[in-house]
């Protein structure tokens, strides 16, 4: 009774939509195989949606894609306590005709997106889970089991894109566990507030959009950053750790959110809202470093599965798409080729990738995540010298300026010391680039 | 055994929303389900069509949308699906939907003679438990709603009983096919769909008609005309503003904290108070 596809897509998230649908636009027979009730039900994002990435998998997705704002400006803010320091670009250029980052709400945008798989001819089974890989007696991946009776279905090859946690290729032995150390623990809420209050604060036109990134003392010491994004009639507003700070600090998430929330550089934008959601997900920080084994003889694993977020520049679901569509066309010229879905076939992915991107970014900030975690003072040291040193200088107080830079210098010195400075400028240097 | 569900896509209640500005129920990005009540009549109808064979076909009327409740139904294991949609049947009240679901269902026995329709008790959106006996009423079918359990169903002599739930205790019924029932909530659990079910409700075509294919001449009859039903006005009701008082019940005698308790409910409603102690008076 058990059928066989060419490919069966394990998840419905971005990685997994962008696979499925690149596959099937093909002409390929694909089954994609989601847990949640549909698409979009279990995905949690901030979330900002990066054009290009899904441009490149379907043009015209403005058309019809629930997308909330266009973003016009971003801020970047180093928060101490009471204060925060920071950059803001703001550009007419982004109003342009084919917007390049928008605000989203996944629910509905992965909803729209998986319409899109099944308009494109998949088949989308949802509230199924994959249990686990079923291989052949030489160890090729031919198909899934999934929790429903008589639930074996076969596929020439099998895409992960099962999210984080990459449950399957856990199971299957083909990837190690996430460790605390390389994954974020991020918490948001939504806060509603009536569209015109938000364009008046934010002072943003009707489809334009804000982004506030924020670092400093508010993660107290752990290394994780916050942010804001406006939504259409809603403001998303969270804040992530590295698990392992969390568990070393006995710090709980919603505490910083709260913390977050009630800094005054952020409670004014927040006043009169009405939260309606709460929401945690695991985000993969690891860097390259965390990046498994992509492929196999009949499998690969792509999106967060595959650990591929930019945790500087806040990059996730562009990388997700672009490794789901890489995959998809890997499996095509396979196809097209008459070859098998064997691992020295399948290695084409990778080498996409390392083309792309996805893995270019990556290798580029890899000696990152271990620079912050060695280096905490980033969070807690430096936001607070840097409002001190803004605040000196600006309050007028019948002190010389002289005096107050001096001031200001022997802060840093007596803080860090100049050797400190000179490493952590080192590392960071060296980190970026 | 040839069996007709009458099923509704009702956004799901303990996820909806009131707009905070505008006090309008917000459906946007509310995920839609089948209404639960449904559920227990759709598995009551699987279980007799393993019983005695058959078919079961689900029915819904709604927008292009509710095919997505059809396939549902079809991968937990009914056999067919109708899509009853039409602009005309936009805003029906019970009297327009159960026409419209009567005329539909007339349609499906031209292949074969309806033998039993089953309805969800009511809607988790309107909550008017009339569409089932509606239909009934038009098809002239017995009705049995309620039904805590099916006793027993004889193909042969074409009849049902039934366990009722009623005021005061529980009725058996038996009753000559065709006849409408609907489920009380509880009475089973819904089965959950073979790997294959869901594959093929993926793919199957689902029958759609219009208010024409349905056999409705007279389209006044459905939708918002053929709705007597107004509403007037939809709100939200206001949160209380009175906070909940905490009594204290650690290490207290249980009568202590009960005195308490009446005590300051008398407090916040003195004429509670008199009212209870002008009756004790009286008796």
């Amino acid at each position: 009774m058990s059928e066989t596809f060419d490919a069966i897509v394990i998840g419905a998230g971005p990685s997994g939509n962008a696979c499925a649908y690149v596959m099937a636009k093909a002409g390929l027979n694909v089954l994609q195989i989601e847990r949640g009730e549909y698409s979009g039900s279990k995905n949690v994002q901030g979330a900002i949606l990066y054009a290009d990435a899904l441009e490149r998998i379907i043009p015209d997705f403005r058309e019809d894609a629930p997308l909330e704002r266009h973003i016009v400006e971003q801020r970047m803010w180093i928060l101490d306590d009471k204060a925060h320091v920071g950059g803001h670009y703001r550009s007419d250029a982004f109003n342009e005709e084919k917007p390049n980052r928008y605000t989203i709400i996944r629910a509905q945008f992965d909803k729209w997106f998986n319409r899109q798989v099944r308009e494109a001819g998949a088949l989308v089974v949802c509230e199924t889970t994959v249990t686990e890989l079923i291989k052949d007696a030489k160890g090729k991946v031919i198909g899934v089991r999934t929790d429903r009776d008589e639930g074996e279905v076969y596929a020439d090859v099998v895409v992960m894109a099962d999210g984080v946690n990459a449950l399957v290729a856990n199971r299957s032995g083909l990837k190690k566990e996430v460790t605390p150390e390389s994954v974020a623990l991020a918490v948001k809420e939504m806060h509603f507030l009536p569209q015109d209050v938000i364009e008046s604060r934010f002072n943003i036109g009707e489809e334009e959009g804000v982004v506030i990134e924020v670092a400093g003392s508010v993660t107290v010491g752990m290394v994780g950053t916050a942010f804001l994004y406006t939504n259409k009639e809603s403001i998303a507003v969270g804040i992530g750790c590295l698990v392992s700070d969390f568990t070393e600090a006995q710090v709980r998430p919603a505490f910083l959110l709260e913390k977050f929330k009630n800094h005054p550089s952020i409670k004014p934008l927040l006043a009169g809202s009405e939260v309606k959601e709460y929401a945690a997900h695991l985000i993969p920080e690891g860097g390259l470093n965390a990046v498994p084994q992509l492929f196999g003889d009949g499998w690969m694993i792509v999106g967060d599965a595959a650990q591929f977020v930019n945790a500087v520049h806040r990059e996730g679901s562009n990388m997700a798409m672009t490794s789901g569509r890489l995959a998809a066309e890997t499996v095509i010229e396979a196809k097209k080729a008459g070859k098998p879905m064997i691992a020295s076939v399948l290695s084409a992915y990778k080498k996409a990738l390392e083309d792309s991107f996805v893995i270019k970014d990556l290798h580029k900030y890899r000696r990152l995540p271990k620079v912050l975690h060695n280096n905490k003072h980033f969070f807690t040291d430096y936001p607070r010298l840097l409002s001190q040193a803004a605040e000196t200088m600006l309050r007028v107080d019948g002190e010389d300026k002289r005096s107050k830079e001096k001031k200001i210098t022997k802060s840093f010195r007596s803080t860090r010391r100049i050797g400190g400075l000179i490493g952590d400028m080192f590392n960071l240097a060296r980190a970026f680039r | 055994m040839n069996i007709v569900v009458c099923i509704k896509q009702v956004p799901d209640s303990a996820q909806i929303r009131v707009h905070p500005v505008t006090n309008t129920i917000m459906r946007q990005g509310v995920p839609t389900i089948i209404n639960p009540y449904d559920l227990y009549s759709l598995e009551a109808a699987l279980q007799l069509r393993d019983q005695v064979g058959g078919k079961v076909t689900v029915l819904t009327m709604g927008p292009p949308m509710a095919e997505d409740a059809l396939r549902k139904a079809m991968g937990i294991g009914a056999d067919k699906a109708v899509l009853l949609t039409d602009r005309f049947f936009a805003g029906s009240d019970t009297l327009a939907t159960s026409y419209a679901l009567s005329m539909a269902i007339t349609k499906i026995a031209e292949d074969e003679p309806v033998d039993l329709v089953f309805c969800g008790k009511q809607t988790i959106d309107g909550d008017t438990a009339q569409v089932g006996p509606g239909i009934a009423c038009r098809l002239g079918l017995n009705q049995l709603t309620y039904v805590s359990s099916i006793e027993a169903l004889d193909a042969k002599a074409r009849e049902i009983t039934v366990q009722r739930r009623s005021e005061g205790g529980v009725q058996v019924l038996k009753t000559k096919l065709p006849c409408m029932v609907t489920m009380l909530e509880g009475s089973n659990t819904i089965r959950r769909g073979s790997m294959p079910n869901v594959l093929r409700a993926g793919r199957e075509p689902i029958k759609t008609f219009n208010a024409a294919a349905a056999g409705i001449e007279d389209v006044t009859r459905c939708g918002l005309r053929g709705s007597p039903t107004v509403v007037k006005k939809v709100f939200a009701p206001k949160p209380r503003a009175d906070k909940a008082k905490l009594i204290d019940t650690t290490n207290r005698p249980t009568s202590d904290i009960a005195n308490d308790a009446v005590e300051a409910i008398f407090a916040a409603a003195p004429k509670l108070q008199t009212d209870l102690v002008g009756r004790a008076a009286q008796a």
